[in-house]
């Protein structure tokens, strides 16, 4: 594989299944049910010391 | 036998030091090998004089009362290391602000500029941000894993490994080795010795990540663990080089030309990225909630946070390459991606600031919370600015000035200067068990101090940057240059003095935290009024 595939490799594929990857772990983020599981963990260092 | 591992191993390092002396290919190599030696020799000696010949389980020092089963005594010794180093760090800035402004001050061959200026970067950065950031990670992981530090001795290890890694980086420069990668200016065999102790450092940390009894993984561990990952693999691949010889302190890159530039700014811009970024931020996500006694405002936001910068923040190192050999298309990629990490930066800002909403009035009472809203606020403003920067055609302005310098202190002093402190601040009376700090007062006036140094020095680095370039771009109508360069570096001396006053200003802020450390350490309470009629608020019993 030279630098020109690699180039061409990383601006179409690669960019798609990063980006694909990113919008994922967003909406997995905001998924249904999460709020609750979020204010539980952003307890986690108050609980104690 | 009570250190009896490490007194040989130890041992056995420094007669490979005398060796690497006894047989040095260069003299910088010779002169550096006997520092080592001189090192092991020392700290050998330190060991033999605390060994106990005692069987293992009588010569076990047991639990001191108030210990909790939490691993504290490393953090202790990290805690006070900051503190040195961050000192140390500062004194050397304000050296070779005061080198530039009066050229006498650079005394061959030792302690010139183009010496001193490493060794104050990576003071402040390595030395101060570096053990402010295990010493925390170590704190914080063990706190939010509700575990004990996972590998038993590992943890000292990394502690004193690193130590040795600073003391052979600090003493190279000054003998003049160097292989000239910007932040990343120690040679191969420092180097390699450097990944040994962050391998290490990773398998403590991730191994106590493992052994957790908390379900979840808070957010500061995310932080702090991208952090360690990142620097390791940006630390191997930017080091990639060839030795001259085994026993010489010389070396050459694995890549040439602009692919060797490229990679060096890939590893500079993300050794911000991760190292002064995204460990401090996981500093932020632990520390600021405690002060605070509040959780931090949105959760959620900050895992959007945590990944926006860990997809954006590792393409952007192209931006310190503008208008070079580097290809144009990555030239703006560098700057798009630099725009883009706008938004985690604004986000996680945002974040931090509104973790205080509805407890602003302790802004007006606890100095500790003033100087992480502080720090805070510095970081919105200089990944602002960054970006902005990174702009091509702002950049043409700005590239090579001192306008770059006062951004990168904007950030270092501002960002990830005061987000130590306020971290070093809340830790220490926690760590020795004490009820508070010696003097709150000292705290607000180590506030002032600092934030009216980083003041002057921003904007005296502003004002000093857009008038060197300027200069630099200034054509009279027959197309000649109108300045020569050495007269822009004369246009710069009244901004190189009041520059090495604001420096100066931070240090004694600084040092007058490092007295508060000291006494509270010691044991003292100062007695002071309380701030604003501030009464400590009731811990409920857990």
């Amino acid at each position: 594989m030279d630098y020109n595939a690699m180039r061409i490799f990383a601006d179409s594929w690669g960019l798609l299944y990063m980006t694909l990857v990113f919008i994922g772990v967003v909406l997995f983020a905001f998924r249904p049910g999460s709020r609750k599981k979020a204010e539980e963990a952003a307890q986690i260092p108050l609980k104690d010391d | 036998m009570r250190y009896g591992a490490e007194i040989v191993g130890i041992g056995v390092f420094a007669f490979l030091a005398l060796l690497g002396a006894a047989f040095a290919a260069d003299i910088a190599f010779q002169q550096h090998m006997w520092v080592l030696f001189a090192v092991l020799v020392i700290s050998a000696a330190i060991l033999m004089r605390n060994t106990s010949f005692a069987p293992k389980e009588a010569a076990s020092i047991p639990f001191r009362e108030g210990d909790t089963a939490y691993m504290d005594d490393v953090i202790r010794y990290g805690a006070i290391a900051t503190m040195f180093w961050g000192v140390v760090g500062l004194l050397v800035g304000v050296v070779v602000a005061l080198q530039l402004a009066y050229p006498d001050l650079n005394i061959e061959p030792w302690f010139n500029f183009g010496r001193m200026r490493p060794l104050h970067t990576s003071a402040v950065i390595f030395a101060f941000g570096g053990n402010a950031l295990i010493a925390t990670s170590f704190y914080v992981v063990q706190r939010t894993s509700r575990a004990r530090l996972f590998g038993g001795n590992l943890a000292w290890f990394v502690f004193w490994g690193y130590q040795l890694f600073i003391v052979m980086a600090a003493t190279g420069y000054l003998l003049g080795i160097t292989q000239s990668r910007e932040y990343a200016e120690p040679e191969w065999y420092v180097d390699i010795w450097l990944t040994i102790v962050w391998v290490a450092y990773l398998a403590v940390f991730l191994g106590t990540i493992i052994k957790r009894k908390e379900p979840h993984i808070y957010v500061a561990n995310w932080f702090y663990l991208s952090f360690i990952v990142t620097i390791a693999m940006l630390h191997v691949v930017n080091n990639l080089a060839v030795p001259v010889s085994f026993v010489g302190s010389q070396s050459y890159s694995a890549f040439s030309g602009v692919q060797d530039a490229l990679t060096q700014w890939w590893y500079g811009h993300n050794a911000v990225g991760f190292f002064l970024t995204a460990g401090f931020l996981g500093m932020m996500y632990y520390f600021v909630p405690k002060q605070a006694n509040r959780p931090v405002y949105s959760y959620r936001l900050s895992i959007i946070h945590f990944w926006a910068l860990i997809f954006l923040y590792i393409w952007a190192g192209p931006h310190h390459l503008h208008y070079t050999a580097l290809p144009d298309w990555a030239q703006t990629l560098g700057m798009v991606f630099s725009i883009m990490l706008w938004m985690p930066s604004w986000g996680g800002m945002i974040n931090g600031l509104m973790t205080l909403s509805g407890a602003w009035d302790k802004l007006r009472t606890d100095p500790i919370i003033r100087m992480m809203v502080l720090a805070i606020a510095f970081y919105g403003m200089s990944t602002f600015e960054g970006p902005m920067m990174s702009i091509k055609a702002v950049n043409s302005l700005s590239h090579y000035t001192e306008w770059t310098i006062g951004h990168v202190h904007s950030g270092a002093l501002g960002w990830v200067g005061m987000i130590s402190f306020g971290a070093i601040y809340y830790m220490v009376p926690k760590l020795w068990h004490r009820e508070r700090l010696y003097s709150l007062r000292l705290v607000t006036w180590h506030f002032w101090l600092a934030t009216l140094g980083i003041v002057v020095y921003a904007a005296v680095m502003w004002v000093a940057g857009i008038q060197q370039g300027l200069m630099w771009r200034e054509y009279d109508d027959q197309g000649f240059l109108v300045y020569s360069f050495a007269e822009s570096v004369a246009a710069m001396k009244p901004y190189y003095i009041v520059r090495a006053l604001g420096g100066l200003l931070y240090l004694a802020g600084a040092l007058v935290m490092a007295w508060n450390v000291y006494m509270t350490i010691r044991g003292y309470q100062r007695e002071e009024e309380p701030i604003g009629g501030y009464v400590p608020a009731a811990q409920p019993a857990e």
